[in-house]
């Protein structure tokens, strides 16, 4: 059921991005089309993955769950506080938003093992700003002075494990 | 590549030449008394080949790390500089890196850091502008390219010999060698576990992290550490964050009587030590003794490891 639930993300995900896609050269800073799109992210994302609107969306990398609700706001994976019942070691009620991004990322065959890719630093001037207009407008963090390559990141999937 | 000007540091060259090294963590001063880093300091600088100076660990207040690597630096001891994400954004840590090479300091161990809330400051803000791999990511982008992470460039670039830190004991179990594959493909160049008190669990993190390969590219050094009382044992699992102790061991510190307890922790430290230092991978250990540095030079001698190496 999980399997499937994650799968069918995934397949939204690439139809937003195919959607988009063709009109994405209406995508400029500060443009009408640009609130309107954070009005979409704000409401959207914010009611499904609790989107804190960072502007560098990554979520379809880390399980589909928004890694900005960590309370460390960790981009790369779980911090070693994290408790035996796999709950948060900040908020001892909530899961750790890094073991259910692993076990969520085990079940997405497509975009699972981008949990390897190293995440640059996130830009705080992007906050609140519109994600799909960051990534079709090329603002994206991972060209920010040749942080990872391509390459780098290929060879880290290839260690990518589901049991 | 790492420009081959620089040298190696002592504790590199420990690793390198295939010896099994040793580092201690110091328990830094609540004081602002130099006298009172080089007590500690003197005890563990002649059992172990460096000295870590923790970035207020457990988020609660101490004398900085980088002035107790300064201190350290200065009378020709070998420290490891913990960064934390925690406390300072990425101009501070940079410049702070820059400072430290400019110091002598020659080791980073670059980590997440505990939550503000763990510490006795609960109500300070938090930074972590970045995590531990980006902090690692950016460390070795201004030794190995010579600029900062926003490109301006560095004059001279800082020579380090960069470490991470590592949790095989904390979910989710499958991914921690994963994650470790990240942060060598970050920079990492040695690593320093979390305590390690269930030994079964640490071989098969062992197991795994040989098959990615990974303990050809990095130096691992098993956390350890002496347990002073079944009380401290119970306050450790329970308050640190990250920190595992199996039933087994608390039940075992339980039955001993209370002023035979000490002794007894040394001892499940020494036998901890005697199974990890032969598990394939494992280049070291790291000793953590919260308050009781002068056990330290008991347990490093009673294991065999004496006498270190000679510093150059």
């Amino acid at each position: 059921m999980k399997n499937f639930f994650m799968i069918f993300q995934e397949f939204l995900y690439d139809i937003a991005h195919n959607f988009l896609k063709p009109f994405s050269g209406l995508f400029k800073k500060n443009s009408v089309v640009e609130k309107i799109l954070i009005g979409l992210e704000k409401v959207g994302k914010g009611a499904v993955y609790n989107c804190q609107m960072c502007g560098e969306c990554i979520l379809h990398s880390t399980g589909m769950v928004c890694s900005m609700n960590c309370p460390k706001t960790l981009r790369n994976g779980p911090c070693g506080g994290v408790r035996l019942n796999g709950n948060c070691e900040v908020k001892p009620e909530m899961k750790c938003v890094w073991v259910r991004a692993f076990e969520n990322a085990t079940q997405m065959p497509k975009y699972g093992s981008e949990m390897m890719w190293i995440q640059a630093p996130v830009d705080r001037t992007m906050k609140d700003s519109s994600a799909w207009v960051n990534i079709y407008q090329e603002v994206d963090p991972k060209k920010m002075s040749n942080w990872q390559t391509e390459e780098d990141n290929l060879r880290l999937q290839e260690m990518w494990r589901v049991e | 590549m790492r420009n081959t000007n620089f040298t190696e540091t002592q504790f590199e060259r420990v690793l390198k030449s295939g010896r099994f090294a040793i580092t201690a963590e110091l328990n830094p001063p609540d004081s602002a008394d130099p006298e009172e880093v080089y007590r500690a300091a003197l005890i563990l600088a002649g059992v172990c080949d460096g000295i870590n100076a923790v970035d207020a660990s457990g988020a609660n207040c101490h004398m900085s790390s980088l002035s107790i690597c300064a201190l350290l630096t200065k009378v020709g001891y070998e420290p490891v500089y913990q960064i934390s994400c925690r406390d300072r954004n990425r101009i501070a840590i940079q410049g702070d890196i820059l400072g430290a090479a400019a110091l002598g300091v020659r080791n980073l161990l670059c980590i997440t850091g505990d939550d503000v809330s763990a510490g006795d400051h609960p109500g300070a803000k938090a930074v972590f502008d970045f995590d531990s791999i980006q902090l690692l990511r950016t460390a070795r982008k201004m030794r190995d390219e010579s600029m900062y992470l926003s490109g301006r460039k560095i004059t001279k670039s800082p020579d380090l010999f960069l470490g991470a830190a590592a949790n095989p004991f904390a979910p989710p179990y499958d991914w921690r060698p994963q994650r470790l594959a990240k942060k060598v493909a970050a920079g990492a160049q040695f690593i320093q576990t979390q305590y390690c008190f269930d030994v079964d669990k640490f071989k098969e993190y062992m197991r795994q992290v040989r098959d990615l390969g990974l303990h050809d590219l990095v130096y691992i050094l098993v956390g350890v550490g002496p347990l002073r009382s079944h009380r401290a044992a119970e306050f450790m699992r329970s308050k640190v964050p990250g920190v595992v102790i199996p039933d087994k061991i608390v039940e075992r510190l339980k039955k001993t009587p209370k002023k035979e307890q000490q002794k007894e922790g040394k001892l499940i430290c020494m036998e901890i030590i005697d199974e990890v230092k032969d598990i394939e991978g494992v280049s070291g250990i790291h000793i953590m003794a919260y308050r009781q540095e002068e056990l330290v030079s008991e347990i490093v001698l009673e294991s065999g490891f004496l006498p270190r190496p000679i510093k150059k």
